[in-house]
């Protein structure tokens, strides 16, 4: 039990975050105080709610490339109405953003199901499509910080507990996600349909309606982190998290969440999300040339997959003995 | 929508014939935009009437596409040409596609110049930009510089490593830094001009060095994502925040004072600049040739260099003092 704990992917993972802190600390003491440890949990926030959602679809043998779209549209959406209605109060704003979320995570979901065209090409089309949206909603304009409503911007930042409400959601969420994936049939459902679709059928597991809810799940966590995304940066506009998608695919299979679907955890996808937090957290005081910082966060990346490839070379099983031994 | 305009511009071409039956003498400057309905451009009219009325005797056609395109811009152009106007200075939708239009309107003996947004040479006598790198890399210094009286620590965020614009202004400003004594550039960092990452530059600059007193981004992503950085940190007062934006994005941080002061071009003095340009040439006290100096009122002179280009000014520097003015502008 112990020796399969230490050697987990998981523990791997926690232990190369804290060689990673202390070379760090080695260079710039200030970054393992706790304080900014927080700060660096409360920036990567944002990151691990994506991952989340990323992980429950790549479990699924699919991949989500609209996240970042759906985030900014999501935000686009919530500040206008913001610049529009500043009275409309912070709950009703989360929840119009959660469900605008849902929304375009569903549509994703339904043509995967209903139209069984491949994940990585719907996403890649409705990730356009959403952005193109912002530009037709916004003609291409700023929303900026005085145009918000102060309530509007304070809350991702209000402080509950010593630590501001961005971290917390992120904190429900990942406890949120372990239930899920550990309790429920849903969770087990999309294990299940990730690590064999064909035995998956078999037990009565509908694979498409399930990769429509992953979808789903994935696009209500987009929705709510556009507009903490929106909210903490006080901008919205065509081009924000630009790119953001493929860190949150890196976050996942940094994570060990196997790219072929079936494998992977809550722990790992939060734990992959931190190690990118913290290396992109830790760059820009460390002092290293920019380019070299795009070299880095890419290795990081490759040592994981080749990680990844080792710990899934199955080693095959004999099952029957006497026929290894005659041969 | 062609016959419209064809009627639309036949009634123009009446009215110019009454207006130039009734003002035999009087110079008409057509400004030509890269659409109507732009708070950049409508500003730029503003000066051009400034500059009219500076100059007398002068009557200012404002005029654009409805949409930002060059066949727009074509039909305006050409309908300016039957109207013989006396000058168009064209601020241009596309360099190389307004070059036929503009070069037959050159053969009527229009003057024609570039501003804002130039022309393939071969299409305009000169062209006029807002400001040169030279200019932009000592503001953006002596932003950061005015409000530190003592000297300091300053850094510059940037967009991407590889940006040529940004690079040759960060190129710019420090070969200039040795006229400023005290002020000490101690690091240059990349936000990509994505508002995350600008954001934790903006922190680990900070963090990294707890005396910095201001943070240069002469980029408008940049900029706004280190104001909110530094609002965060509660740093305003400590740390200034300054570069290159648009007043209507930077009206908060001005208002909250962790942006002392920023610039950017000010499209009034630009409209007035190529209004008195194109009047200076049309009336023949100028001549558009390399090295030539041509007036621009209170503006002072531009200079014009082998490819008949020269630059406005020094980017105009907004503070507490006119933000409310232009935030509404552009």
């Amino acid at each position: 039990m112990m020796k399969r704990l230490a050697t987990s992917r998981e523990a791997i993972l926690f232990g190369a975050i804290l060689v990673l802190l202390a070379l760090i600390a080695t260079r710039f003491p200030a970054f393992v105080a706790p304080s900014n440890l927080a700060g660096v949990f409360n920036d990567t926030s944002p990151l691990i709610l994506l991952a989340l959602g990323q992980m429950v679809v790549i479990l699924t043998k699919c991949i989500d490339l609209s996240v970042a779209a759906n985030l900014a549209l999501t935000g686009m959406v919530v500040a206008m109405i913001n610049v529009a209605a500043p009275g409309v109060p912070v709950p009703v704003i989360v929840t119009v953003a959660v469900l605008l979320g849902t929304l375009m995570g569903a549509f994703n979901g339904l043509l995967v199901w209903l139209l069984s065209i491949p994940p990585i090409v719907v996403t890649l089309g409705t990730m356009t499509i959403y952005r193109g949206i912002i530009f037709l909603l916004s003609e291409g304009k700023w929303v900026n910080a005085h145009e918000m409503s102060p309530a509007f911007k304070a809350f991702p930042r209000t402080q509950f507990l010593g630590l501001p409400v961005l971290s917390w959601v992120a904190i429900v969420a990942v406890i949120a996600f372990y239930v899920l994936m550990t309790r429920t049939t849903l969770g087990r459902a999309i294990y299940a349909v990730g690590g064999n679709p064909h035995a998956a059928v078999y037990t009565g597991i509908n694979v498409g309606r399930t990769q429509f809810w992953a979808y789903t799940i994935s696009g209500a966590l987009a929705g709510l982190t556009g507009y903490l995304w929106v909210s903490r940066y006080a901008v919205a506009y065509v081009d924000i998290a630009g790119g953001f998608e493929l860190t949150v695919v890196a976050a996942c299979v940094i994570g060990g969440i196997s790219i072929v679907g079936g494998v992977g955890t809550v722990i790992g996808a939060l734990l992959g999300a931190l190690f990118l937090g913290v290396i992109n957290n830790a760059l820009p005081v460390i002092d290293i040339s920019p380019f070299w910082q795009m070299a880095i966060s890419g290795a990081a990346i490759i040592v994981a997959i080749a990680f990844n490839a080792q710990a899934s070379k199955t080693k095959g099983r004999v099952i029957l003995k006497s026929a290894e031994h005659a041969a | 929508m062609s016959v419209k305009k064809k009627i639309m511009s036949t009634v123009a071409v009446m009215a110019a014939m009454t207006a130039t039956a009734a003002h035999a003498d009087e110079m008409r400057v057509a400004l030509v935009v890269k659409a109507l309905g732009i708070g950049f451009f409508e500003a730029a009219a503003k000066g051009a009437e400034e500059a009219a009325a500076e100059l007398g005797n002068t009557e200012i056609i404002y005029t654009g596409p409805t949409d930002t395109t060059a066949e727009g811009q074509i039909e305006v152009i050409n309908a300016l040409i039957a109207q013989g106007v006396n000058a168009i200075a064209v601020s241009a939708n596309d360099a190389d596609a307004l070059v036929p239009a503009l070069k037959k309107a050159m053969d009527r003996g229009i003057t024609v110049i570039s501003w804002d947004s130039g022309v393939a040479p071969d299409g305009r006598m000169m062209h006029l930009n807002p400001s040169s790198t030279e200019l932009i890399g000592n503001t953006i210094i002596k932003l950061a510089a005015d409000h530190m009286p003592d000297g300091g620590d300053v850094a510059i965020l940037s967009a991407t490593a590889t940006a040529t614009n940004q690079n040759a202004w960060i190129e710019a400003a420090k070969a200039v830094l040795p006229n400023y004594p005290g002020i000490n550039l101690v690091a240059t960092v990349y936000g990509d001009d994505l508002s995350d990452k600008s954001y934790r530059e903006a922190e680990g600059l900070m963090a990294t060095y707890p005396d910095l007193k201001a943070i240069i981004a002469p980029t408008t992503v940049g900029i706004l994502a280190a104001c909110q950085a530094v609002t965060d940190a509660g740093k305003i007062g400590q740390v200034n925040v300054t570069g290159l934006g648009l007043p209507s994005e930077m009206a908060g941080c001005v208002e909250s004072g962790a942006t002392e002061s920023f610039a950017i071009w000010n499209p009034i003095d630009l409209g007035y600049a190529a209004t008195y340009i194109a009047h200076e040439l049309a009336s023949g006290n100028a001549k558009a040739e390399p090295g030539a100096s041509i007036s621009m009122g209170r503006i002072g002179s531009v200079t014009l260099d082998d490819t008949n280009t020269g630059a406005m000014s020094d980017p105009f520097t907004y503070d507490a003092s006119n933000i409310e003015q232009f935030k509404s502008i552009f």
